[in-house]
């Protein structure tokens, strides 16, 4: 598990952001996400813009009570978590 | 009743019976229906429509070949337009570039490219046609485009041997997600079942191979297996439970819980033509009748498992057992495994089906006596 803070992640082929009864899933093959808070925060960076630092930077202050390193190991884990599930491009 | 009513997710649409294959394992029930019984577009695009507004996120463009619909790209147009994933589930067979490049530019989300074998001989055999060339060919194409790509590879105890050339074609491809999915046995397969199912040493190499195969993919291609049930312990969450998750629309417009469920004697299906889909999916005596736990038998009903695998399949109840609403005789706690294992010892028998076949060799397609499925008129 080891996430290249430079590279900048993009949804997988196949894979787009998609809405239905108000909720934001992340749409895969044969799978869908439902993306809430923190998950929605940070699928919707990954657009091959954003950096992994940045993202992280960012969530650090919109979760600004929360302990900054703590942040930044769950969204390693689940980018991480996202490219094992073919969900990302990183 | 049911307790809890969810949302449908998924809708699978099974365009028409039409195919120019002829799998010896195809999941369509051996009775087809004909061209001139099939939807017309604006039925489905309706239905897509009913689909988005009663919670469904992905629509799954089957058939039979979906391919075989002359407006397959005004329907994946209209799917995307109604707001649902489009994935397109095929042989590739009746594909050309043009198409191709055409169905890419009407929004499809995902493509899912079946195999029967790696080579020729075992390939053509399984579907009765010459085809494993030009997917090949479909391979090199998919690669000019950035679209979901799933691989197929439909196993039983004639290609087993062929694994390592199957990781081999995934790898070249590239794809997202490889299923390497054991033959279920319904409808045209459970007619050919002695001829398809592996032998015990079989599925132990294979799932030796593919676990090794997990690792060298990992975070290049999602790998699923999914295991021939008679060998299993517990039974699948058959389609996520029956009436839970997903829809059915047969060519012709009924509504089903499942591919198979024609096959239980009694049920009504509503039909897409005369009912909305939100009504069909709330109402439907097909819908309702395994829906939640009130139909269960012991031991399921008391079972900690039933919220997991829902009692297993109805259909493979009725066809093994007779009986719809029996344990899946597949579940080591059901009544009747005795039948299952039955099965099993016979194509373990030292001189039973399998006896001849050694893992991982390759087993020369000879002058077995499959039942082919026909395309209908």
């Amino acid at each position: 598990m080891s996430v290249d803070l430079n590279s900048k992640p993009r949804l997988a082929a196949g894979c787009r952001m998609g809405e239905n009864n108000n909720q934001r899933v992340l749409l895969m093959p044969e799978r869908a996400l439902r993306l809430i808070g923190p998950s929605l925060e940070i699928v919707s960076r990954c657009d091959g813009q954003h950096s992994v630092a940045q993202i992280i930077g960012e969530l650090q202050l919109i979760y600004s009570k929360a302990e900054p390193h703590k942040v930044e190991q769950d969204i390693l884990g689940y980018l991480a978590l996202l490219q094992k599930e073919r969900a990302l491009d990183l | 009743m049911p307790t809890t009513q969810q949302n449908p997710l998924a809708l699978v649409a099974e365009l028409t019976h039409r195919c120019p294959l002829h799998c010896v394992y195809c999941s369509n029930p051996l009775e087809l229906q004909s061209r001139a019984n099939e939807l017309s577009t604006e039925t489905w695009s309706r239905v897509f429509k009913e689909a988005a507004e009663a919670g469904v996120l992905q629509a799954d463009f089957t058939g039979g070949e979906p391919l075989a619909r002359p407006d397959i790209v005004d329907l994946v147009r209209n799917a995307r337009a109604a707001g649902l994933y489009a994935s397109l589930i095929t042989s590739g067979l009746p594909l050309d570039e043009t198409k191709l490049e055409a169905i890419v530019e009407a929004g499809l989300d995902h493509f899912q490219l079946s195999f029967q074998g790696t080579r020729e001989e075992t390939a053509n055999d399984i579907s009765g046609t010459k085809s494993h060339q030009h997917k090949l060919r479909v391979l090199q194409w998919l690669k000019g485009y950035r679209i979901g790509l799933t691989l197929n590879f439909v196993i039983h105890r004639r290609n087993i041997g062929e694994l390592e050339d199957m990781l081999a074609i995934v790898e070249e491809s590239g794809a997202g997600c490889v299923e390497f999915a054991s033959v279920q046995y319904y409808g045209w397969a459970f007619a050919n079942r002695q001829n398809l199912l592996p032998t015990r040493q079989q599925l132990d190499y294979c799932v030796e191979r593919l676990n090794r195969a997990e690792e060298q993919l990992r975070n290049k291609t999602r790998l699923v297996f999914v295991v021939p049930d008679y060998y299993a312990k517990f039974p699948k969450p058959c389609v996520g439970g029956w009436g839970r998750k997903l829809m059915l629309i047969t060519p012709s417009g009924e509504a089903l819980p499942c591919h198979a469920a024609t096959v239980i004697p009694g049920l009504k299906f509503e039909n897409v033509k005369n009912r909305s889909l939100r009504e069909i999916w709330e109402h439907s005596d097909a819908f309702q009748k395994f829906r939640g736990e009130d139909w269960m038998q012991e031991p399921c009903k008391s079972c900690d498992r039933r919220t997991q695998d829902f009692g297993g399949c109805r259909c493979q109840a009725l066809l093994l057992t007779g009986d719809p609403c029996a344990t899946d005789p597949v579940c080591s706690l059901a009544p009747q495994r005795s039948k299952v294992d039955a099965i099993l010892a016979k194509v373990n028998a030292p001189d039973g089906a399998g006896a001849t076949i050694d893992p991982p060799a390759v087993i020369s397609p000879s002058k077995i006596d499959w039942l082919y499925r026909p395309s209908p008129a």
